[in-house]
């Protein structure tokens, strides 16, 4: 099969994607020109920047820093709030429909009633699906934590923002949280037509010189190839409670990155901090090594999707070869892993 | 942007942007009555037109064009709380900073008209050094609102730059903008590429006098950094990161 005749598309909550890249929510979402830009370098789906309430300037700057494993970011949520962005959101569009790209707009809140109402804020503007950020602290709650941490308040959220909007709802998840599984089931019991996992890590980095915490914010989010193993396993154990599709986000890079992505039970996979490396051409680059890699292996996107849950088999000997010397568990495998050989 | 201008620029995003690193002071020198430039004891790896992020902990951090590379040295007129903290360190002390990021100027032919306004000077010593190390000509032409805002004039001309000032109520050089300065050697003697750094509507009156010439020309613009890194969108203009597609950019992507 030839590279070009490989079939990237998938389908997220009845809508059709070129190819399973969706730009993640945060990187770049805060201009037209900038997602279409991304569109237009291969994305197979575009993520707005979360937008709120209301306007928020966000945090003094350092705000993002690259600490050599990824990246450590607290821009806080800095956006045009709900009213800018449906104009933000209607331009956009226009543009990507163009290209057959889908807008995914984002969207966060203080409390369940204003999660409510910026949903139906922006649906005037039509986004194709809309993703709860619901990493964002509670008011509500005493300690001022995320929704996202406890099932109660992720499940209230989505039932508030189904209730408000006729848009496919995609509910985005945290990593810290004791059980991602739980969240998730919730979310979708709730009403989720489909999840994002993972957001970013809560993470610090210090200056021992002035001893002082490098951003300003003190704490931030960490992303980047240093989040992947979480990704991986927040999806892995995500795929195995609920049906809905899975954008899995978080340290994707490269075409084995996604394709490793994909087989943890990921439908589509989100790419935020590899546009750092290498700006928007990185959906172009990715999506090449992912049509590499599967021509390369012989396999369809379909049957990489889930792959990792499945049980390795290995062909039994006819007669178990006795092994004098060596203990049985240092013999090596009874074969050379083939592509597929999982399958 | 070209091919070309792109995997340049490429190169020079691979290399990590990496974490603050701390720097020593070792001169402050007053440029005018409100612009200093601060020396540090380090050495970066930088062309003309990029900048560093410097940070003050617990501060803020702000981008600032490189003046010089070894020692590195940053132009700051203070105009507000953080540039007015960095004018109050002296020698000896400390002040952090990432980079260099962005995209530089390209030195294109031998004959090379440079323009600063304001602190835009500063990029522009860099690139006329750049330039006079390899023999090629330099004209500088530096505008500011009256005589005490001229800056890094005598540097330029050590630097051997043939030099043009300009003020916009005469009390210094030629009375007007740099604009005004600039028409006739376009017309006479025109280079073979124009550069330029200062207020975005000199860059804008720089970029339609360049055009209507059909000279090439690189103009570097600001913007408000977050990231400095090409992944938060703050920087944005017409499409392109400031931070990375630019500072400088080819003036047709930004007319
Ligand atoms: C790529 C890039 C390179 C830069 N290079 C330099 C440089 O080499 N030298 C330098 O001094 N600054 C440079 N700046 C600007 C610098 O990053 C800060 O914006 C500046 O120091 C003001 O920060 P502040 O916190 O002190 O004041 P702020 O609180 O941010 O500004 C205070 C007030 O002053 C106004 N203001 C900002 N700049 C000026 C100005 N030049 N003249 C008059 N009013 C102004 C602001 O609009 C605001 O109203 C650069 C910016 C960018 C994006
Ligand atoms: C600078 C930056 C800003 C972000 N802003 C948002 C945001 O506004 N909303 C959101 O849901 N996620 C945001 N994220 C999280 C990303 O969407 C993504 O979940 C996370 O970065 C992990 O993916 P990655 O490793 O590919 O970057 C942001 C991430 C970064 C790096
Ligand atoms: S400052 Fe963040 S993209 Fe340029």
């Amino acid at each position: 099969m030839s590279q070009a005749a490989v079939d990237l598309s998938v389908e997220i909550a009845g809508l059709r994607l070129p190819n399973p890249l969706v730009l993640a929510s945060g990187i770049l979402g805060t201009h037209a020109s900038l997602m279409v830009r991304c569109a237009r370098a291969g994305a197979g789906a575009i993520t707005a920047k979360s937008a709120g309430p209301v306007p928020r300037g966000g945090h003094v700057n350092p705000s993002c820093v690259d600490f050599g494993g990824g990246l450590l970011n607290a821009i806080g949520l800095a956006n045009p709030g709900a009213e800018a962005e449906v104009a933000l959101l209607a331009e956009t569009r226009a543009q990507l429909a163009e290209l057959g790209v889908p807008l995914i707009a984002s969207i966060f809140a203080d409390t369940v009633d204003n999660f409510a109402r910026v949903a139906e804020h922006i649906s005037r503007a039509a986004p194709d699906l809309i993703e709860v950020n619901i990493s964002c602290p509670n008011v509500g709650s005493e300690f001022g934590e995320p929704f996202a941490g406890q099932p109660e308040s992720a499940a209230a959220v989505t039932a508030a923002v189904k209730a408000a909007t006729g848009i496919p709802v995609i509910v985005k998840l945290a990593p810290n949280v004791p059980s991602i599984a739980r969240i998730a089931r919730a979310v979708v019991e709730a009403g989720a037509d489909a999840l994002c996992a993972i957001n970013t890590m809560p993470g610090m980095l210090i200056d021992a010189e002035s001893g002082l915490p490098v951003l300003q914010n003190r704490s931030g989010g960490l992303s980047g190839p240093a989040l992947k193993p979480i990704a991986l396993n927040a999806v892995y154990q995500i795929a195995r409670v609920v049906q809905v599709p899975i954008i899995g986000t978080g340290g994707v890079s490269t075409g084995q990155d996604a394709i490793e992505m994909l087989s943890a039970g990921a439908s589509a996979v989100g790419i935020g901090s590899a546009v750092y490396a290498d700006g928007p051409d990185a959906f172009g680059r990715i999506a090449r090594e992912m049509r590499e890699w599967l021509v390369a292996h012989g396999l369809t996107l379909a049957q990489v999707r889930g792959r990792a849950h499945r049980q390795a088999k290995w062909p039994e000997a006819a007669t178990p070869a006795p092994v004098p010397h060596a203990p049985a568990a240092e013999t090596a495998p009874p074969a050379t892993p083939r592509a597929g050989a999982a399958s | 942007m070209t091919d070309l201008a792109r995997s340049e620029a490429r190169a020079f995003l691979e290399r990590p942007a990496g974490l603050p690193r701390p720097c020593r002071v070792v001169a402050a020198i007053p440029e005018n009555y409100r612009t200093r430039t601060i020396v540090l004891d380090t050495a970066l790896e930088a062309r003309p037109g990029q900048f560093c992020m410097l940070w003050l902990p617990g501060l803020d951090e702000k981008p600032f064009s490189v003046q010089s590379a070894a020692p590195a040295a940053f132009t700051i007129a203070a105009v507000g709380p953080f540039s007015r903290a960095v004018h109050r360190l002296a020698a000896g002390d400390r002040i952090w900073l990432r980079g260099p990021f962005g995209r530089p100027f390209r030195r294109t032919g031998r004959d090379h008209l440079l323009v600063g306004g304001g602190y835009g000077v500063a990029p522009m010593l860099f690139l006329a050094r750049e330039a006079r190390a390899r023999g090629e000509r330099v004209r500088a032409v530096v505008g500011a609102r009256e005589a005490r805002d001229l800056l890094l004039a005598d540097a330029l001309r050590e630097a051997g730059a043939e030099l043009w000032l300009t003020t916009e109520d005469g009390s210094a050089g030629l009375p007007g903008r740099v604009t005004d300065a600039i028409a006739p050697m376009l017309a006479e003697d025109p280079p073979d590429s124009l550069y330029a750094c200062g207020p975005h509507p000199m860059l804008a009156a720089l970029a339609r006098l360049a055009a209507a010439r059909g000279l090439p020309a690189q103009l570097s613009w600001e913007a408000y950094m977050r990231c400095g890194i090409g992944i938060c969108g703050s920087c944005e203009q017409e499409g392109m990161l400031l931070c990375t597609d630019g500072p400088v950019l080819d003036q047709p992507a930004s007319v």
